[in-house]
């Protein structure tokens, strides 16, 4: 591989586009092919099957060997609430390798000093996500409390099929909670995804734990999804 | 970006290579049996030694950094293979029971 291969994979990395580094294992020529690129051949399904399955293999074709090195972008977390369990998050969050943005319209909670170096949104979940629209590569964790401002976003969660929905809440909270997610549309199939009371069931009594039981049902969600054909965007 | 970008091995190839560094990388290519780092993974290598990223859980990383200074003096990639731990080769055995294929080439 040369650089100029290994800058063009990176930066398609960072702009969250999915990407294949093919090495031919012969001579180590490494070539990346960009999601939407045109590829004819057998090469081309291989690369069509590795960017819906997100499995890196070898392939032998025309009596050469290669190896497809499939990079889906990270998935990432938007939690609703700037909340002290959404400050544990955010630092737990890089670690494990997901992106993470908070949204809170109140600017008392949502203030650089609580989130120093966090990606937070100080604005109504309504006028963000429309700019910064939710997508199946998404998690999204509604942690306010307020039906006023986490309920906006669990509908367009659910809308747009991210692979994860939690809603913090009590049982009783929850039950009056799908009552007014059915009154905005969304049907019982929709709803009954909502991972309510958030987060695994590991006995999480602090919001650091809170925040992790939550990291980890998101990873249990990412690694189970069934659905990865229809989390590539133009598949 | 983050500053967990430092723990991502292809940024940090690209990074050395630009600081002039002369970088060797290895994947992952293939599996077999209970290995603790699926195909695809990156363990990347300064000609010093200096390395970043993991190909297993740290049992073959030591076997394949000494091999990375040879590629990156001759320019040859080289597949590599690694099996259970026996005694015969316990210095770069698979504690784990799993057998994996790594490939390693200069970054040119």
């Amino acid at each position: 591989m040369d650089v100029q291969a290994l800058k063009a994979l990176n930066a398609a990395r960072q702009a969250r586009r999915a990407a294949i580094l093919v090495t031919d294992l012969g001579d180590g020529d490494g070539r990346v092919i960009l999601e939407g690129d045109k590829v004819d051949g057998l090469l081309g399904e291989s690369v069509h099957a590795a960017l819906r399955t997100g499995k890196s293999s070898t392939l032998e074709a025309e009596g050469r060997s290669y190896f497809l090195n499939v990079h889906l972008p990270p998935p990432r977390i938007v939690v609703i609430g700037a909340v002290h369990i959404s400050q544990a998050l955010a630092r737990m969050a890089p670690v494990a390798g997901y992106d993470l943005t908070i949204i809170d319209p109140r600017t008392a909670f949502a203030t650089g000093e609580r989130f120093e170096g966090v990606d937070l949104v100080a604005d109504w979940p309504e006028d963000v996500l429309k700019k910064r629209p939710l997508d199946a590569y998404t998690a999204l964790a509604a942690v306010t409390h307020d039906p006023k401002i986490d309920d906006y976003a669990i509908s367009e969660a659910l809308r747009t099929g991210c692979f994860y929905v939690g809603a913090l809440g009590s049982r009783k909270t929850h039950a009056k909670r799908v009552e007014r997610l059915k009154e905005m549309g969304r049907s019982g199939e929709e709803i009954a995804r909502i991972a309510a009371p958030i987060g695994l069931d590991i006995g999480a009594s602090t919001p650091a734990e809170i925040a992790l039981a939550t990291l980890a049902q998101i990873v249990q969600a990412f690694r189970r999804r069934d659905l990865v054909s229809d989390l590539v965007t133009g598949e | 970006m983050t500053d967990l970008d430092t723990l991502d091995p292809l940024i940090t190839a690209e990074t050395w290579k630009n600081a002039g560094r002369d970088v060797a990388v290895a994947t992952v290519i293939e599996t077999w049996g209970s290995a603790p780092r699926q195909a695809g993974s990156h363990l990347v290598i300064d000609g010093e030694g200096n390395f970043e990223g993991s190909v297993s859980g740290g049992c073959v990383e030591g076997a394949v950094i000494a091999e990375a200074l040879d590629v990156i003096a001759s320019g040859q990639p080289k597949m590599l293979e690694f099996g259970v731990a026996d005694e015969t080769a316990w210095r770069v055995g698979l504690s784990c029971g799993g057998r994996i294929k790594v490939y390693l080439e200069r970054l040119g």
